[in-house]
């Protein structure tokens, strides 16, 4: 009885986590002009509209462009902050990393009111360099957290040995740490790529029509007149993110499989 | 000196945004950049009588060279105080223009008001440099003439109704996701093999998921003719579709899937390091099953338990986007409403008020959160 209970209850909520997400993706095939089932015959019309529609094309390469920027700010100025806090000589130390952390936990809808005023009074408003940088905010913590956790993992015995072999700190860095830090730092570049692909509360309040991305122009759309468009550009971003996230497990795989590797 | 660039990065990109948003709420500097004078003049008034003519003769200076465009909101401002200050500073200002910069004026002569004290106090009120007008109006409360504390009139403002609402809307979906997350994080522990791997999976592949993508989802399985609705219809379990979305139903259902994983997460990592020989060791003392699990493994799970809640409810306060594609005028979140003050209305004091109320309730659960995960209950995985 209790087994049969189990059973039941286990597949009803893992169900409830995953048909939802899995029940959009055929819709992005239907040849139908309405957002749902049952959908007469396949068709790639919607994807074909992303790519020929002005708004839907500028949105995907808005995306892209915005996506990468932000990862590359994030990923030297996170990586550079986990570089700098890993030993704890930093005066209130731990301060620091609370606010690395921060843009995590702040509810987006305040960061966006103050990040408004903020690029207006430095002239980035409706820019895309002012895009970048909000989202960038967001993407550090991702990247302080993966990294830290990757410096963590190095035998520190392995510097000091490069060390005392001759090499000067900037070689060690370059050629021991650096390579060993590699996995936790595409990780963090991945988190940092999804979490801008995703953004769209900071979008809606620092950027102008011409920095619209793709997830800011779905939000619209589907406030407006949503379209079978929206479960194409879904498919997009689903396909997106879990090719990141085979990444990610790809690179952790690899890590694990190293000889040597600390554990 | 690795760290610099990133301090200084968030400090112009993070703190000083949320510094300005904070200014926001509290700063009133309308009135006191056109009549700086005034301001001046009337700084060490103690608010009683008429303040003297120095005071006045400052009005007139500051009146004679405003420029129109600054004096408007000013007097708006006033204006919402004590009607008929519009007409009382435009009289003033024909009356200042007459006469040349110092020269000695008598207001009481150009308008019989300025010998009323509640004039002046709403003058030396409004050029104060911080307000709590904001704030209090946020829930629902202002000041009356006399300075005192009171509440709105009824109807006149929503914001604690939406506060509230944010509240409860937080906690129906706190305590949702701990009565779903609970016994499924228990399950996932008791299990094995690939069904445990398939259990957790299910769990991680929404957190994957873009949450755009998993709100548009709801929006598509739960409109009239959706999936949701097609399979109840056709189960015979209601004649007609129900309406799930645009309600409060909708917003709790997508909320509850997009934060659940924030609940079972925690709770897993929890259970999964209780030993698993105490309820066999319960048992073999003579509990019951039930006994056992209500007096062994359920307090052992509370760490868990309390630092989902948190984080669920944390995250939950803030929410905007699944309230607004998936919820109807009704069901709009504090988060909502801030954004409607910041980018349709303009209205920055309230946009930074409601923003403050929102930040200092993060601030706080978050603290609580930190305090919790230091204290040793292991948190998140």
């Amino acid at each position: 009885m209790l087994r049969v209970i189990q059973v039941i209850f286990g597949t009803a909520v893992a169900a409830f986590l995953v048909v939802p997400i899995v029940a959009i993706l055929p819709l992005a095939f239907t040849s139908s002009i309405f957002l749902n089932y049952p959908i007469p015959s396949a068709s790639m019309r919607w994807f074909d509209e992303l790519a020929e529609e002005p708004v839907w094309r500028m949105s995907i390469i808005n995306s892209l462009v915005i996506g990468g920027a932000a990862t590359l700010v994030s990923v030297v100025l996170g990586t550079a902050g986990a570089l700098g806090l890993r030993h704890g000589r930093i005066p209130l130390g731990e301060a620091v990393r609370t606010m690395f952390l921060v843009p995590m936990v702040v509810p987006p809808v305040v960061l966006g009111v103050g990040l408004q005023i903020t690029l207006v009074r430095l002239g980035l408003a409706n820019s895309h360099l002012g895009v970048v940088v909000s989202h960038a905010v967001l993407c550090i913590p991702f990247v302080v957290v993966s990294v830290s956790t990757a410096l963590a993992g190095i035998d520190t015995q392995v510097e000091l040995a490069a060390a005392s072999l001759g090499a000067g700190p900037l070689r060690t860095f370059r050629r021991v740490t650096f390579p060993l830090a590699f996995p936790g730092i595409v990780t963090g570049g991945v988190f940092a790529f999804a979490t801008s692909l995703d953004e769209v509360v900071l979008t809606l309040f620092v950027a102008g029509p011409n920095q619209r991305t793709l997830a800011r122009q779905m939000f619209s759309s589907i406030r407006e007149n949503i379209s079978p468009a929206i479960a194409a550009a879904a498919f997009l971003l689903i396909v997106g993110t879990l090719l990141l996230a085979g990444l990610v497990a790809l690179l952790r795989w690899r890590e694990r499989a190293r000889p040597g590797a600390s554990e | 000196m690795l760290i610099a660039p990133l301090v200084v990065f968030l400090a112009v990109f993070m703190l000083w945004p949320l510094w300005i948003m904070i200014s926001l709420a509290i700063r009133d500097d309308e009135v006191s950049e056109v009549l700086p004078r005034t301001a001046a003049a009337l700084a060490d008034w103690n608010g009683e009588g008429i303040p003297g003519s120095a005071a006045g003769q400052a009005l007139a200076d500051d009146l004679r060279g405003a420029e129109r465009t600054r004096l408007g909101p000013a007097v708006r401002r006033l204006n919402s105080d004590i009607s008929g200050f519009r007409t009382l500073m435009a009289r003033t200002q024909r009356a200042a223009d007459d006469v040349t910069d110092g020269a000695p004026i008598d207001l009481v002569a150009v308008d019989e008001r300025w010998g009323e004290t509640r004039y002046w106090r709403a003058i030396a009120n409004a050029v104060q440099p911080y307000t709590d007008r904001y704030l209090l109006a946020a829930v629902d409360l202002e000041r009356d003439p006399d300075g005192a504390i009171a509440s709105m009139p009824e109807g006149a403002s929503a914001n604690a109704a939406i506060i509230v609402r944010t509240f409860t809307i937080a906690g129906t979906v706190t305590a949702i996701c701990v009565m779903i997350g609970l016994p499924y994080a228990m399950l996932i522990a008791a299990t094995g093999g690939w069904v445990r791997n398939a259990l957790l999976l299910s769990v991680l592949l929404p957190l994957w998921t873009s949450l755009l993508v998993r709100t548009t989802a709801w929006v598509i399985l739960l409109q009239n003719e959706g999936l949701v609705n097609a399979a109840i219809t056709g189960l015979g379990l209601s004649d007609t579709p129900l309406s799930l979305i645009f309600n409060r139903t909708g917003v709790v259902i997508a909320m509850t899937h997009v934060l659940l994983p924030f609940m079972v997460l925690p709770i897993f990592s929890v259970v999964n390091a209780i030993p698993r020989n105490l309820m066999p060791a319960a048992a073999s003392l003579g509990a019951p099953p039930l006994r056992a699990f209500y007096r062994v493994l359920l307090p052992l799970s509370m760490p868990g338990v309390l630092a989902g809640s948190l984080l669920v409810f944390m995250v939950a306060i803030g929410y905007y986007i699944t309230p607004a594609l998936v919820g109807g005028a009704d069901d709009q979140m504090v988060a909502s409403v801030i954004a409607f003050f910041a980018l349709e209305t303009a209205n920055w004091g309230m946009a930074g008020a409601l923003g403050l109320i929102l930040l200092a309730a993060t601030t706080i659960l978050f603290i609580v959160y930190g305090r919790l995960s230091r204290s040793g209950a292991p948190i998140g995985a």
